[in-house]
């Protein structure tokens, strides 16, 4: 065996001479796999070998030499210098250990002794906490309201409340907000209220939408929130524009938008971070890793140790957080946000959550997966308890609060719903209205053409019909 | 002299462009000063780019090879070198990637020029162009608008097969909130892109490479740095009384000759250039129904649902009784564009296709 180590190696070291590159397959002994030599680096085999060490030393002492200066050189290839390895090994496609998941708090809402974490004054905690029962009575009333029949369509954000609300506490009103459809808490921090929501749902004529969407396709140029738009993941390479447009004006300010972990999937996701690397732009991708979409596991999803780690492929600095933890998740976006905005790069944050309401009023998810999996993650790792825990613990919260809050919102949010409804719908003249900037010549015309038509045979409208 | 050339105008030997480019060939060697000059479709689309760019700090240019190639069509060239790497953006391959980048950036108050190396890759992106830059405006109720323009190459070359001949005028032309020009000469380059860049709405500006290269003459007006076309206008390219021929980009061209052909046979063409699909000038081509009572549509794409069945549909809604014969569609082949040089002859209009229309229109043949 020996010999046949040294033979082998004279004969590699001859044919490097005299044939430049060739490929030789030589086992080495003690390893499954096959070696794919080739002439231009040294084979030192394994324990076999190293017998023959002194042997190649003194014998080739040149060879030897020369294979020092390659380890020291680098390849020159376009994007630079790379060093290289003899050693053929393949980048495993996990890694042996999953990136851990940035947390605060515990399941009993006490911080994790030795922490990092941006602390949060008690204005600012008793609002977050407050804000997430807000969203849960929201979320729970206006299902209820689809259910009736009283709204076409809801998706609630049940058990994402802390991503919601923690990621909006830790931006400053100007940055730009790009959301999926899964974070109406982000304008419920921002001061929409509950009647604009409503109206929105009701699609009546105080709606800023003017009738023209779906329920909770909310939007407000007030609040930097961007109009939701339904197809998947469009917003992604959007918010890169957007994050180009605010490093172009130099404004403190940075593009925030919004996926869930379906949305990666999509080609614009890999548009959007790769060209929010390529541009240097300001924006802070935030991933609800929720486990679902629609009845797509994660597992069915992509093979990936889910999103964080897509980040490095991008270049874009990337974290995981534990997303029903509202410190970890305030702390996460804050420190994202400033880093996006003095460093003028994109980051990505993936928070590990779940989808404890169904997808939306279309979906009954007790069809896809197991009614006690739902019942754990709403029960035990919900993060509106969780947070309440750390915010009573501080004395900033009592029993007494959370029943007045609650029975306000929900007493708030019924009259909300009464009164949109009441609420007249848009008129005819909004059906032709922002196709354009100006409105065209034909829309006029057929405007006209409609209203005429309507008083004509009024019998063919419902009765009342708004023109 | 003057008089000399106007005969031979009558004559038919001479056609309207050629009698103006003739005319300001004798006039300019005579002096500089007066006299039109002449000016690429290349050039136009250029100038134009640069003066919007220069007076107005938030329009930029995006789009494949723009900036350090010059454009792949040489558009764009030397607008890096004068603005810079950050208003003339050159972008990885992704036609997703860059048209939502653009139309995010629309939403936050830039005006992004998008270029598409053609629009046959602009189906890669299409989403983002009809469900975010169309619809944005009417979904939001006002609150976004996105002054955005995508323009590039549209329709067919010159043996480029299949997959890069497509006419997307049809396409986009139907979707409201979408504005869709297409320029023919170098003033219609220069005024209707100057007009879409600063159009609040989006836009969709069909070039034609076949066009790029080529000349026309171009007024003092035009070369003004604040000269805009109107939207939705249509321009009569040739004024006749017989028979009406709407087209538009390289079709133009074609149906000029068309024209002169007629002329020699005693049948005077009007030719329409339509320069915007949507909004369609639908008054200036039914005024001039009315006028010839006869109507030639030409277009380089698929026959099932285009300009041309609008076009038609248009004119016999509105002017029926004014039609002295059924109106004529003139389309490319109902099949993908083959390659071979005789194949790709044959799924395009020529000239002699429209004079054939134009005839039958007029009775003259079958």
């Amino acid at each position: 065996m020996a010999i046949w180590f040294a033979r082998s190696r004279n004969l590699v070291s001859s044919l490097r001479q005299n044939l430049g590159w060739s490929a030789i397959l030589i086992k080495r002994d003690n390893s499954p796999r096959p070696v794919v030599f080739t002439t231009s680096t040294a084979f030192f085999g394994p324990v076999g070998s190293h017998r023959h060490e002194s042997t190649a030393v003194e014998k080739q002492p040149d060879f030897v030499q020369q294979r020092d200066e390659e380890d020291a050189l680098e390849l020159d290839f376009p994007g630079g210098k790379v060093g290289y390895t003899s050693e053929m090994k393949f980048i495993p496609e996990s890694p042996s250990r999953r990136i851990p998941c940035y947390r605060v708090l515990d399941e009993n809402g006490r911080i994790i002794p030795d922490s990092d974490f941006i602390p949060v004054s008690e204005k600012v905690a008793v609002k977050m906490y407050e804000q997430m029962a807000t969203l849960q009575v929201m979320d729970h009333i206006f299902y209820e309201a689809q259910r009736q029949g009283r709204i076409s369509f809801y998706l609630t954000s049940v058990g994402e409340e802390a991503i919601n609300i923690a990621s909006a506490a830790a931006l400053s009103p100007d940055d730009v907000v790009l959301p999926q459809y899964r974070e109406p808490g982000v304008l419920l921090w921002r001061g929409f209220t509950l009647e604009e929501f409503a109206n929105q749902c009701f699609g009546n004529k105080a709606d800023y939408g003017k009738g023209r969407q779906m329920p909770i396709h909310y939007g407000s140029n007030r609040h930097n929130y961007f109009t939701v738009s339904s197809p998947i993941a469009t917003q992604l390479p959007q918010a890169a524009g957007v994050g180009y447009s605010l490093k172009m004006e130099k404004k403190n300010a940075c593009a925030v938008t919004f996926m869930g972990d379906g949305g990666t999937s999509e080609g614009d996701f890999h548009a959007g971070l790769n060209f929010a690397a390529v541009m240097e732009a300001p924006v802070v991708f935030i991933c609800r890793n929720n486990g679902w979409a629609i009845s797509t596991h994660i597992s069915e999803q992509f093979r990936s140790d889910g999103i964080v780690v897509k980040g490095q492929a991008y270049g874009i600095r990337s974290i995981r957080v534990d997303g029903n933890d509202a410190l970890a998740v305030y702390s996460a976006v804050r420190s994202a946000r400033e880093m996006a905005v003095k460093e003028q790069r994109p980051v990505l944050i993936e928070a590990m959550t779940y989808r404890v309401g169904h997808h939306s009023t279309s979906d009954d998810s007790t069809k896809y997966r197991a009614a006690d999996e739902i019942q754990y993650w709403k029960m035990s790792r919900n993060p509106v308890n969780r947070f309440r825990k750390w915010v009573e613990d501080n004395g900033w919260w009592s029993e007494e609060d959370e029943s007045k809050l609650r029975s306000n919102t929900r007493k708030q949010l019924l009259q909300a719903i009464q009164a949109a409804e009441k609420w007249d719908k848009q008129p005819l003249t909004e059906l032709f209205n922002d196709v354009y900037d100006v409105k065209p010549k034909n829309l006029e015309d057929q405007e006209v053409g409609l209203k005429a038509l309507i008083e004509k045979q009024p019998q063919d409208y419902p009765p009342g019909f708004h023109v | 002299m003057l008089g000399i050339l106007r005969q031979k105008a009558v004559d038919g030997a001479l056609s309207a462009s050629t009698f103006r480019r003739t005319r300001s060939a004798l006039v300019s060697a005579r002096s500089y000063a007066a006299g039109s000059k002449e000016m690429t479709v290349r050039d136009a689309l250029n100038s134009a780019i640069d003066e919007e760019m220069s007076a107005d700090p938030k329009v930029f240019v995006m789009g494949e090879e723009v900036g350090q190639y010059q454009g792949a069509y040489k558009i764009t060239k030397g607008l890096l070198e004068k603005y810079g790497p950050e208003r003339v953006y050159d972008t990885p391959i992704t036609e997703a990637g860059f048209t939502g980048i653009g139309v995010g950036a629309a939403y936050a108050g830039l005006k992004p020029v998008v270029e598409f190396m053609t629009f046959n890759f602009s189906m890669q992106a299409i989403d983002h162009i009809i469900n975010s830059a169309a619809k944005s405006n009417y979904m939001s109720a006002g609150q976004i608008n996105v002054p955005i323009v995508f323009r590039g190459p549209n329709g067919a070359a010159a043996g480029v097969g299949a997959q890069h001949s497509q006419c997307y005028a049809a396409w986009y032309a139907s979707v409201p909130g979408l504005k869709v020009l297409t320029p023919y000469s170098a003033e219609d380059a220069r005024g209707l892109l100057k007009a879409a860049i600063r159009d609040p709405d989006p836009v969709v500006f069909l070039e034609n490479e076949l066009l790029y290269g080529e000349s026309f003459p171009i007024s003092e007006e035009a070369l003004d740095s604040s000269f805009c076309l109107p939207i939705g206008k249509a321009k009569i390219e040739r004024e006749g009384k017989d028979v009406t021929i709407t087209t538009f980009s390289k079709m133009v061209g074609f149906a000029l000759k068309a024209a002169e052909k007629l002329a020699e046979e005693g049948i005077s063409a009007e030719v329409i250039n339509l320069r915007s699909i949507r909004p369609l000038d639908r008054a200036t081509i039914n005024a001039s129904v009315r006028k010839t009572s006869r109507l030639v549509t030409v277009e380089e794409g698929f026959p099932q649902h285009g300009v041309c069945a609008e076009i038609c549909a248009s004119v016999v809604e509105e002017s029926f009784s004014y039609l002295d014969a059924p109106v004529e569609r003139i389309a490319g082949a109902d099949v993908p564009m083959p390659y071979a040089a005789n194949l790709e002859r044959l799924a395009l209009p020529q000239v002699e296709d429209i004079v054939r229309a134009a005839k039958r229109a007029c009775y003259r043949s079958k």
